[in-house]
């Protein structure tokens, strides 16, 4: 199993859990997330005081998959996500030991 | 008083009082998210200490006769201490409505310092200061200007008088100038000019209590005539016309200056039309009016800039909106007054009567903030300043951000127990 990391712009959601949806995951977990790569902030002004914001909001999701999905459902999410411009975000995956479905108790590729 | 009249006032009263809570959401949104409540209580809590006062002595020194004889009053005497025998007196219903009515100045006035003291300072030492300040400067000051033998209002220059009609000078000059003071007292903030985070919380909570303090505005303005008349109507129509041009003079100050129409501004704007609208709004025409709000909008929107050149916090700009904006309106009144008053001897009379509040308010603001810093403390201690006045000092959180229940900034914490914890138990040293 793998742990899949998508660190995106917000307004891509929708599309990438369409996309996600149409290639058969049947769950994520999504949180608001917040944070900066190249393309750094942006400022505001209040008051006539401008203030840079560094931290940009972002949205993170996660994915569980078999290791043979992986490489496949990385590219639905990249292709669904990217806009061609600045701060698109990054997306990466980790080796996974455990899952468990809590409410069942199955483990392994079961829990997915 | 007519029954109408009595009404009428007694109606603006009310709305008056819905200023000050107006301001602690105009102030509160501006503020982080750690130290919010603490500014809307630092505003709240005038509602409570000027009634008590104002029945005390307050009243009595504001409006009672001066002490040292008519045309050079400095205060009113003691006559209505507590209120006695006010009830009992021939037109004591005309009475009790004025004292109704003045009493909701007396309660924003020392509460619109508090955003220049936003974020630092020990809840219990503002309500010292507050106590202090409305009874050694707003009510002496509220006599020398509205008071029948008050020596502002007994000024005569060339057959004229000082036009002070609803407080430009007694309020806002007043406030505003007290406000530089104490922050030259206390200074300034950890991090001030320095940390990006020092930005608006909640910008609808700031638009939301302008637009109260607009509204209750114009209780305080065109009730200020203390009748329902034609001159109430005129201000009552100058304090939108001015108004609502101030705003458009600090977007377009903004747009040109920084490329953005900001609500911040838009809000500020509004806030700076009325306080220069609320001197001279009984004496200008509509056009005036409009001459008025343009110029506060655009020169606040300039003023605010100058607590980073000079190196002073004034957290929320009581300086650069209120005593900025209370000195051109109470300054082009002077060149602007219909009946044939205006003119230099106008002028000279409102720039008298500005420069005499402008240094009695410091002076006296200085001296309570300096008595305060070297007795109990004006300042919050750095640990509750960086971590949350609301916490140090309320021992509430705002806002929940998080279902796990905790705090803002403070992560997650266990349920609640069945006790609450002791309050001894509290980090709470207000």
């Amino acid at each position: 199993m793998r742990l899949i990391t998508a660190v995106i712009k917000p307004h891509r959601i929708d599309e990438v859990k369409a996309a996600l949806q149409a290639f058969g995951v049947h769950g994520m977990t999504v949180t608001e997330a917040s944070g900066y790569g190249r393309q750094r902030g942006h400022t505001e002004v209040y008051r006539g005081a401008e203030y840079t914001v560094d931290l940009v909001p972002k949205t993170r999701i996660e994915i569980l998959v078999d290791d043979e999905d992986s490489e496949q459902l990385i590219d639905v999410v990249v292709k669904a996500a990217r806009t061609g411009k600045i701060g698109d975000g990054k997306v990466w995956s980790v080796p996974v030991e455990t899952a468990v479905r809590v409410r069942t108790g199955d483990r392994g590729p079961d829990a997915l | 008083m007519s029954a109408a009249d009595i009404g009428f006032i007694l109606i603006c009263a009310a709305m008056v009082m819905l200023m000050t809570p107006g301001l602690a959401l105009f102030y509160g949104g501006m503020i982080r998210v750690k130290s919010a409540l603490n500014m809307l209580m630092m505003v709240f809590i005038a509602m409570g200490i000027s009634s008590v006062l104002w029945v005390l002595y307050g009243f009595s020194i504001a409006f009672g006769d001066s002490f040292n004889g008519e045309g050079g009053g400095i205060i009113g005497n003691f006559d209505f201490l507590g209120f006695k025998d006010i009830l009992g007196l021939e037109g004591s219903a005309d009475i009790l409505t004025f004292a109704v009515f003045q009493l909701m100045f007396a309660v924003l006035t020392p509460a619109l310092i508090a955003g220049a003291l936003a974020e630092r300072v020990k809840f219990s030492a503002w309500a010292v200061f507050v106590t202090l300040w409305v009874t050694l400067v707003y009510f002496p000051v509220a006599h020398w200007v509205w008071g029948d033998g008050g020596w502002i209002a007994n000024l005569e220059l060339d057959g004229r008088e000082v036009i002070d009609f609803a407080g430009g000078t007694a309020v806002h000059i007043n406030a505003g100038i007290a406000a530089l003071a104490v922050v030259l007292v206390i200074g300034k903030r950890v991090g001030f000019k320095k940390d990006s985070s020092m930005r608006p919380h909640n910008l609808p909570m700031v638009l939301l209590g302008a637009s109260l303090l607009w509204f209750g505005w114009f209780g305080f303005n065109a009730g200020s005539e203390g009748a329902a008349n034609g001159t109430a109507a005129l201000m009552a129509l100058n304090t939108m016309v001015a108004t609502g041009t101030a705003v458009l003079g600090w977007l377009i100050y903004e747009r040109i200056r920084y490329g953005a129409y900001t609500t911040l501004g838009a809000a500020s704007g509004a806030i700076g039309g009325l306080v220069a609208i609320t001197p001279s709004g009984a004496n200008v025409n509509p056009m005036g009016a409009m001459a008025i709000g343009l110029a506060a909008g655009a020169v606040c929107a300039w003023a605010v800039g100058l607590k980073f050149k000079l190196g002073f916090d004034d957290s929320l700009d009581v300086v650069g909106v209120h005593l900025v904006g209370g000195i051109i309106g109470t300054l082009m009144v002077g060149f602007l007054a219909i009946d044939g008053a205006a003119g230099i001897a106008q002028f000279a009379l409102q720039a008298g009567a500005a420069a005499a509040v402008l240094a009695y308010s410091f002076v006296v603001s200085l001296l309570l903030a300096l008595l305060l810093k070297h007795t109990m403390g004006f300042r919050a201690d750095e640990e509750a300043e960086t971590g949350g006045l609301d916490q140090a000092y309320h021992a509430e959180s705002g806002y929940d951000f998080s279902q796990a229940g905790g705090g803002a900034g403070h992560g997650a914490v266990t349920a609640p127990a069945a006790a609450p914890a002791p309050a001894d138990d509290k980090k709470v040293d207000a």
